[in-house]
């Protein structure tokens, strides 16, 4: 139940935002977090709670560069 | 051979000692059956369900009140759709609607003040369930019904938070080698929560995100740092050291930490949230639910503290299949029992 989305902000209207998920349009309620056109979000039940890093393809690089120390 | 690749061949071919690793989350559960990560991983790695999906965690004495609530004249149940077919001690949010109960499923909780805005003359409650990463949401729709100035909605809380389970889980298991914190959870908490309680239990906390790869880099993160304290967080592009403080703020508002019961945990001190008394005009009799009927023969309370799998219920499959679920387990699709049931997810 704690599953959350990205999409990206397309709209903004006070805390009101239609944030876009590959072609698919929602509401949202924008007051959790700070927020502007454009930016990458999470939804969770209709409210955005948190920002995202812009750059999908470097989540990986990321990923990796965290657990490059560890051996098994 | 790319990273991922070397990951998923490591994993595979690991022969070390048997590993045990948690995850807390019921979406990390689904996440992991519908990716297959059992299937790619080393037999002696075994994942284990923990107790986060929040309709398996809910007690049926809650479930009897919303029952109650529904079949109340002129008041309608809002509820998400799992916690609809969840049995209570008599019968489940959908049996109550066949006997002529109003309930009513809802993406959003933000959607329930807009309906009891538009229908001023009927009541409305709202199921409110959920951890950290839902909270937030409740304290939104408290905002929201307060600047309306909406009278006709109240929450039934039954809010639980994690760290307190986590500990629980720890004092009365020990066989886990680590856990997989919680993703969405961690977004609102921020991944130093963990660091915290990877301090305290002396287990390695890995947060992680959703997808194959970032599980899969979560589970041998875990099995680099078995046994010894320790935080990594491959899911940094939502989640950071401090979380959401606004989130948490919002919550500070309207809640206040609680004792709470688990289904078949019993009362475990400090892991709820409730509302301020304060706010408590908009509570719809959540104080005191604590009563757990566990259906005859169900086993979900070994299964949600990792004790048993579901295919060691002895109505697993049998008796208890999602069409006809016996337990909670087997109704949410983040539950152990349905995860296993649909996805062939064995342990080994
Ligand atoms: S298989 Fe069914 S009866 Fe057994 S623990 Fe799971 S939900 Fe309960």
């Amino acid at each position: 139940m704690c599953v959350a989305i990205p999409g990206r902000i397309v709209e903004l209207n006070g805390t009101k935002a239609t944030v876009d998920f590959s072609g698919n349009t929602v509401e949202a309620e924008a007051g959790l977090v700070k927020v502007k056109i454009g930016d990458r979000v999470l939804v969770h039940a209709g409210c955005i709670i948190q920002t995202m890093s812009d750059d999908e393809a470097d989540e990986m690089e990321e990923l990796f560069r965290e657990i490059e120390d560890i051996q098994i | 051979m790319n990273k991922l690749e070397l990951i998923k061949e490591k994993l595979k071919d690991y022969d070390g000692e048997e590993l045990r690793f948690m995850e807390v989350c019921g979406t990390h559960t689904a996440a992991i059956s519908e990716n297959g990560i059992h299937g790619m991983i080393s037999p002696k790695i075994h994942l284990i369900s923990g107790p986060g999906c929040p309709v398996c965690v809910t007690v049926t004495a809650v479930i009897d009140r919303l029952t109650e609530l529904s079949l109340t004249e002129n008041t309608t149940v809002l509820t998400f759709g799992d916690l609809i077919r969840v049995r209570g001690s008599k019968m489940s949010l959908a049996d109550a609607r066949a006997m002529g109960g109003r309930v009513e499923m809802l993406y959003s909780p933000m959607d329930a003040v807009k309906m009891a805005a538009k229908n001023p003359d009927r009541n409305y409650v709202f199921a409110a369930i959920g951890f950290e990463t839902t909270t937030p949401v409740y304290a939104m729709v408290l905002k929201e019904i307060i600047a309306q100035d909406v009278h006709n909605l109240k929450l039934l809380t039954s809010l639980k938070t994690m760290p307190e389970v986590i500990r629980w889980v720890c004092k009365n298991t020990d066989n886990i080698d680590g856990f997989l914190a919680p993703g969405h959870v961690s977004v609102i908490t921020g991944s130093d929560l963990f660091k915290q309680l990877s301090e305290e239990t002396g287990l390695p906390f890995v947060v992680a995100g959703f997808d194959g790869p970032g599980l899969l880099a979560a589970v041998y993160a875990l099995c680099g740092m078995r046994d010894k304290p320790g935080l990594k967080n491959v899911y940094k592009s939502a989640v950071s050291e401090n979380g959401n403080e606004s989130a948490r703020e919002a919550v500070e508002e309207f809640f206040e930490p609680c004792d709470a019961s688990w289904r078949g945990m019993g009362m475990i001190p400090g892991s709820g949230m409730r509302l301020k008394e304060k706010y408590g005009e908009y509570d719809a009799g959540s104080y005191g639910l604590d009563e757990d009927h566990m259906p005859p023969g169900c086993s979900c309370a070994r299964v949600l503290t990792g004790e048993i799998s579901p295919e060691e219920c002895p109505l697993f499959g049998k008796k208890c299949t999602p069409e006809d679920a016996h337990g909670a387990c087997m109704v949410s699709t983040e539950g152990s029992c349905y995860n296993y049931y649909i996805s062939g997810r064995k342990k080994r």
